[in-house]
């Protein structure tokens, strides 16, 4: 099923307007599977890229190009790509104002989505774990430019993605925050949380908000990336 | 018994002479060159060059893990004899802190580390052993330039009895010697210089040419073409006009496809499009031109005859309406593309290319043409790995090599799911 809509969709994204040289023509290779404008694949493995503050995609394009994200089709289209290119394409998915679909019906019971609440709102302070709230805002809609929002993820994505940085799969600038997060939670309260995530609907024309200079529980490497770091991959 | 007994003392006498025969050759190292003194106030100079011949020589792809520090190693190199990783150049006591001038070109020239090990193959010593010693040398200086990185290098792991040194040592003994390069003074000073990029530094045959069953190639002159191991990407021939040959080319596409990874004629993708990225952008306008001068003089090879009507695919339904849904926004209903971002399909003679490896690859994981400064925005391709089965690529594919006047023979499903690997899945 999840293949038929898929192909649906890519269809939809190669059959766009006729030629124009902008950079939505260049992208084409990103909505052929994040869907149209970068507005999430419809299958829950491909994340919406609109909206999302600029710093974390072009971290997360970082990530792919160099190899702390694994996904072999995102590191091969990335491997050639230089800093400049992939700031412009961050910023291009980060300005797109496209309106979330509703989020899906709650498939978990309601006591495990009480749970997944109470370590977004409260965190764990007997295991120092932060609250998700703490760092990506009271209306968990990010704060810019580099924390980006909770809202309008599929579950299965975010399962995903606590999962890989509990694995070490998936990976970030150290220090790497997110992996300390994900690696204190057990598996079943990162069903909790995404399970809750999953089930809020995204406030409408949610621009990330929050004041980024204010201190965070734990440092987090991605917050301030050394732009020209000698470790760049592509450019050399 | 006696008959037998001579026998025996003959292999005995044959085995150690054969012994002795690999051991020479394989400790004949051609060291007359000595080191050339450098003043003190030539030592920028000096390093600037040897950054430039360390980009010309593609040091970069092998010796720098994705995303890590530059020349600090640990990229794993996959052949089909196991697992080699490319060691730390960095001047750290894990890389070349101890080494001098001399122990760096014997590695180069006769592909000795400084401690004597033989090194493996895929360190391409067989072409870098036509280095001049000066180039050797300023390489070294730049490298020794760079800040220190303490990094292990990795063993390799290779399989038996490939991991002997003792094996590398026949290998060497069958497919090396030590060789300086030599000027033709038959031909043009840029063509000298030309041939000594492509042969040499460039180690262009690396690819563009067939590997033996033991994956020695037939030497630095051969660019007919090859299938790349394990990578599985085909390189395809520079003698052949119907391939990569580029007898027929004006020079500056030659010099833009290798500057920018697009030319009116072609853009670079897969392996090549990381030579482009790593090495051959940074190359001066004159050294291009003499690549260009050198590939367009190549002899011409043509593989065999051109692909019969018979052969050829008839193109399906099912792969003409793949390609209107697919393909056809950009790439055109008539194959025809978008000049200078979406290449055409008909009349290119990519799209003709026995084995059609390159194709399925394209088609499977998409792609961007590097980032360079002729081409600092390229467009892309998305990947069709996910929503594409193997007999749709094979379908599209067979319709695209049998349409717009195009006779090459169909793709099957078997090809396809050759190529597509155990990843793309």
């Amino acid at each position: 099923m999840s293949l038929v809509l898929a192909t649906a969709a890519l269809a939809g994204a190669v059959r766009a307007a006729p030629f124009e040289d902008t950079i939505a023509q260049r992208v084409l290779a990103c909505t052929g599977c994040h869907g149209e404008q970068g507005r999430a694949g419809p299958d829950g493995y491909y994340p919406r890229l609109a909206g999302k503050p600029a710093g974390y995609l072009f971290n997360q394009l970082r990530n792919f190009r160099d190899e702390r994200r694994h996904y072999e089709l995102m590191n091969g289209l990335l491997a050639l790509l230089d800093d400049a290119y992939l700031h412009e394409i961050a910023a291009y998915f980060a300005a797109l104002d496209v309106p979330y679909p509703p989020p899906a019906a709650p498939l978990a019971s309601a006591e495990l989505r009480e749970r997944g609440e109470a370590l977004v709102r409260r965190g764990d302070p007997a295991r120092s774990v932060p609250a998700c709230t703490q760092c990506h805002g009271d209306a968990m809609t990010g704060r810019p430019p580099f924390i980006p929002g909770l809202l309008g993820l599929p579950r299965d994505y975010l399962n995903a993605q606590l999962g890989a940085w509990r694995n070490g799969q998936r990976r970030a600038i150290a220090p790497d925050c997110m992996a300390q997060v994900a690696r204190s939670l057990a598996p079943e309260e990162i069903g909790a949380v995404s399970a809750w995530l999953a089930a809020q609907p995204v406030p409408a024309h949610s621009q990330p908000a929050g004041d980024a200079g204010a201190s965070l529980p734990i440092p987090c490497g991605g917050l301030a990336p050394p732009i020209a770091s000698a470790a760049g991959g592509a450019g050399r | 018994m006696r008959r037998l007994g001579g026998a025996l003392l003959a292999i005995v006498v044959v085995a150690v002479l054969g012994v002795a025969v690999v051991f020479w050759l394989n400790r004949n190292d051609d060291l007359e060159f000595a080191a050339v003194a450098t003043s003190p106030a030539d030592v920028a100079a000096t390093v600037a060059r040897g950054e430039y011949l360390v980009r010309a020589g593609s040091c970069f792809g092998c010796h720098t893990e994705p995303g890590g520090v530059p020349y600090a190693g640990g990229r794993a190199i996959e052949t089909p004899f196991g697992v080699v990783h490319a060691p730390n150049l960095t001047p750290d006591a894990t890389g070349l802190a101890r080494w001098t001038s001399d122990d760096f070109w014997r590695a180069l020239h006769n592909g000795r580390a400084r401690d004597g090990r033989l090194l493996y193959p895929a360190f391409p010593y067989p072409n870098y052993t036509r280095l001049a010693r000066a180039d050797s040398d300023a390489m070294f200086a730049y490298l020794q330039s760079l800040a220190p990185v303490a990094k292990q290098n990795r063993a390799h792991a290779l399989r038996f009895p490939f991991d002997q040194q003792a094996a590398l040592a026949v290998w060497r003994a069958l497919f090396f010697r030590p060789e300086r390069f030599a000027l033709d003074p038959a031909q043009s000073p840029q063509w000298n210089r030309g041939a000594y990029l492509v042969e040499t530094l460039g180690h262009c045959n690396a690819c563009h040419s067939r590997r033996n069953v033991f994956g020695a190639t037939a030497g630095p002159l051969d660019l007919a073409g090859g299938l790349i191991p394990i990578q599985n990407w085909y390189a395809p021939s520079l003698h052949d006009d119907r391939e990569a040959g580029v007898g027929d080319w004006p020079e500056r596409e030659v010099v833009a496809l290798l500057q920018s990874g697009v030319s009116a004629r072609a853009t670079v993708q897969g392996p090549m499009a990381e030579v482009v990225a790593r090495s051959t952008r940074y190359l001066s306008d004159s050294d291009l031109a003499a690549m260009a001068a050198y590939l367009r003089a190549l002899p011409a090879i043509e593989r065999g005859e051109p692909p019969s009507a018979e052969a050829a695919a008839a193109p399906s339904e099912r792969g003409a309406k793949l390609y209107a849904d697919r393909c056809a926004n950009c790439h055109g209903a008539r194959g025809e593309g978008v000049s200078g971002a979406y290449p055409a399909l008909a009349g290119n003679r990519a799209v003709a290319i026995s084995p059609p490896a390159n194709l399925v690859h394209i088609v499977l994981r998409g792609g961007f043409a590097p980032t360079t400064s002729g081409n600092p925005r390229p467009f892309g391709m998305p990947p069709f790995a996910t929503v594409l089965s193997d007999r749709d690529v094979a379908d599209v594919l067979s319709f695209i090599r049998a349409s717009w006047g195009q006779r090459a023979p169909a793709v099957s499903p078997l090809e396809v799911s050759r190529y597509r690997g155990a990843a793309a899945r």
